[in-house]
């Protein structure tokens, strides 16, 4: 997975709250290879008219967001669906970091393990900096993972929180796989005793 | 400091270690796979790994699935044959027990888990679908995971978590008359809201929840994840201990009493706390209907569009404006009035005998005006509904008996809700564009979208049976 330290863009700001899983991928193109991308097709019904020119009410193709790598959103962003392609989307796209006041709780699990930046603030926080954002189209934030603070247009500091475990991760860009495999030890040695105990999970039919 | 919830006693039961930080490596006792786990099978293949316990891994063919014809031959998209016959190579290659297409144990993986006995109480369960929360409802702690953690599961059997917080709903009171578990759990979404319990598990509780079946309890608890929730979960009783007996893939003998006995030591305890707290009254239920294009925009059938003028937040009033104009509806407009071009009853969500049953005792009142079809939640439900002669009674009453499969919750297998029409659907996402683009859903229980199959609009359930 792409590392994230610190990164300083456009972001485009999103009023509409519970910006679900199906509107970032509809589930037309679920079943597209990881390697084919899914930037494209990024909130594609919404991007696109019907006759597949685009949309020019929507934010991320005006002009201003053009260059937008960072979304602000509002509450419950990324709720629904596990679909991992709605990071995939995003990533793909270009957006390394989605700001909200709420996720949905796998997509927020999805986002982590791809390099996706997750950052949640208070529900007031959110708001002014969309304001901010439409105030002054095509303004940036500035992300620092290590520092846990997202930097406003205004200069107003925000700190987030994030889980220590999942910052390393993105800091170094290292993937979970590769961690647990070194714990191969431990998993054994839990399996033995949870098959003990709990020995109908293991029984055959 | 011992564990007092439900939630609590099965995680720790599954610990395989903790970081200082607290974070938690979880053993997973079961995990299911389905024809949307091959980007998760690709990784493992990339890595070269192999599935670590297979026999603790169980896969269905269900999202890409056509309803007309369950032949692999008869699937014209190419895609979805794809992902399907890639399910099938999967299985055989890692020995993971499958249940393709033509086996009469095939379905919806959240119908097929609890059918088969594999979902058991006081274990951990995961599936790359968000709906896994449904298993819950048997005292499982369940939830939905990525194709990353899927990969993460096959290679290890274990998943990277931190430890969710603790939520109780409490439904007090008994249920009238015509209100179903459906309405029960778009009530409580419609409470708490669609984030509103994200970050925790929610551990469902009270008299109207303890009275429900566990069909009943499947379907609350396969809404959870519309309300946010990381899970849900019911504790397991004498109900839940009489629904698994027997099944196929149920303890038997001596492991049956060895694990009977370990339930048993499973519901939450009086003195136990949560996080948080809330509780409804069920005897205030009514059905229900959503009109928005989130679940948390339910209403009682009696109730009206609400309107954005009344929005004091002008961000909000835009974003409620804009759900309208999606949905097409105007503010004030009476539910009942509304008119629907199809019915959809079928989905994890309601797509079991009881659903069927209750859907049946509504299409025998007459004839649907508007197209409806019934895809029901799996081979075994669909054959049991055919021994009941469910299947007449629909056809009698102009109702389209289909196969099982996800189908028209999530439109991937072709059956879709054109732009611009309106679908009474008993699935669980009203999502813009959720089953075709452009496409209106509406939320309701099986006997109300049954209900609106015969009128052709909204139908308040209570009424219509009274008549009949």
């Amino acid at each position: 997975m792409e590392k994230f330290t610190t990164l300083t863009a456009v972001a485009a700001p999103m009023d509409r709250p519970n910006i679900d899983t199906d509107q970032l991928l509809p589930a037309r193109f679920l079943r597209r290879p990881r390697d084919e991308g899914f930037g494209d097709v990024l909130f594609i019904d919404q991007r696109q008219n019907d006759d597949g020119t685009p949309n020019p009410d929507f934010v991320l193709n005006q002009d201003a967001y053009k260059d937008a790598r960072i979304i602000v959103a509002d509450r419950n962003f990324g709720g629904g669906s596990s679909r991992e392609g709605a990071p995939w989307a995003l990533l793909d796209y270009g957006i390394r970091c989605v700001v909200a006041s709420s996720f949905g709780d796998i997509f927020y699990n999805n986002s982590l393990k791809n390099g996706l930046l997750p950052v949640r603030l208070s529900d007031d926080d959110v708001k002014a900096i969309r304001q901010q954002l439409h105030d002054k189209p095509g303004a940036t934030l500035t992300v620092d993972l290590d520092a846990q603070t997202l930097t406003a247009p205004d200069g107003g500091i925000h700190s987030f929180d994030i889980e220590p475990f999942r910052k390393q991760s993105l800091l170094k860009g290292l993937d979970d796989v590769g961690m647990t495999l070194e714990r191969e030890e431990d998993i054994a040695a839990f399996e033995n005793g949870y098959r003990e105990r709990r020995p109908w999970l293991f029984a055959d039919a | 400091m011992s564990d007092k919830t439900l939630f609590e006693k099965i995680w720790s039961d599954h610990e395989v270690l903790t970081t200082e930080d607290g974070f938690t490596l979880l053993y997973i006792g079961r995990h299911l796979a389905h024809d949307g786990s091959g980007h998760a099978f690709g990784f493992l293949e990339k890595r070269g790994l192999k599935v670590r316990r297979p026999e603790l891994t169980f896969a269905t063919p269900d999202h890409g699935v056509p309803t007309t014809s369950h032949k692999v031959d008869d699937i014209t998209d190419p895609v979805q044959k794809r992902a399907v016959t890639t399910l099938t190579r999967n299985a055989a290659k890692h020995n993971v027990t499958l249940f393709d297409l033509g086996d009469p144990r095939q379905g919806i993986v959240h119908v097929v888990g609890p059918e088969q006995g594999i979902t058991l109480p006081g274990q951990t369960m995961v599936c790359g679908d968000s709906h896994t929360s449904t298993h819950g409802a048997l005292g499982a702690l369940a939830f939905g995971i990525g194709a990353s953690d899927v990969f993460h599961v096959l290679a290890t059997q274990t998943t990277w978590q931190r430890k969710p917080n603790k939520m109780r709903i409490t439904v007090d009171g008994e249920r009238p008359f015509g209100v179903t578990a459906k309405d029960i759990i778009l009530a409580i979404i419609a409470h708490i809201g669609a984030n509103g319990a994200a970050r925790h598990v929610v551990e469902y509780a009270g008299a109207a929840i303890r009275a429900l079946s566990i069909e009943e309890r499947l379907t609350v608890c396969n809404m959870s994840i519309e309300a946010g929730a990381r899970a849900g979960m019911i504790a397991p009783d004498d109900t839940t201990f009489a629904y698994v007996e027997g099944r196929p893939y149920a303890p038997k003998g001596k492991h049956w009493e060895m694990a009977l006995d370990h339930w048993r030591t499973l519901p939450t305890e009086a003195d136990a706390t949560f996080d948080r707290d809330v509780t409804l009254d069920a005897s205030t239920f009514a059905p229900m209907v959503t009109w928005g294009t989130s679940p948390e925009d339910a209403l009682p059938v009696t109730g009206t569009v609400p309107d954005p003028a009344n929005e004091s937040d002008p961000e909000r009033r835009r974003a409620m404006q804009e759900t309208l104009d999606y949905i097409g509806l105007a503010p004030g407009t009476k539910l009942e009035d509304v008119p629907v071009d199809q019915v959809f009853i079928g989905s994890c969500t309601n797509s079991r005998i009881e659903d069927l049953r209750a859907a049946a005792e509504i299409a025998k009142l007459g004839k649907a005006k508007v197209p409806a079809m019934i895809s029901p939640g799996s081979t075994a439900v669909k054959l049991q509904a055919e021994e009941e002669g469910l299947d007449e009674v629909f056809r009698k009453a102009g109702f389209d008996w289909r196969q099982s499969g996800c189908s028209m919750c999530v439109g991937m297998n072709g059956d879709l809700v054109a732009s611009g029409k309106r679908c009474a659907s008993t699935s669980n996402r009203n999502f813009p564009g959720r089953q075709g683009k452009g496409a209106r859903t509406h939320l309701m229980s099986p006997a109300m979208a049954a209900a609106a199959a015969l009128t052709g609009h909204f139908t308040d359930v209570r009424e219509l049976a009274r008549k009949g």
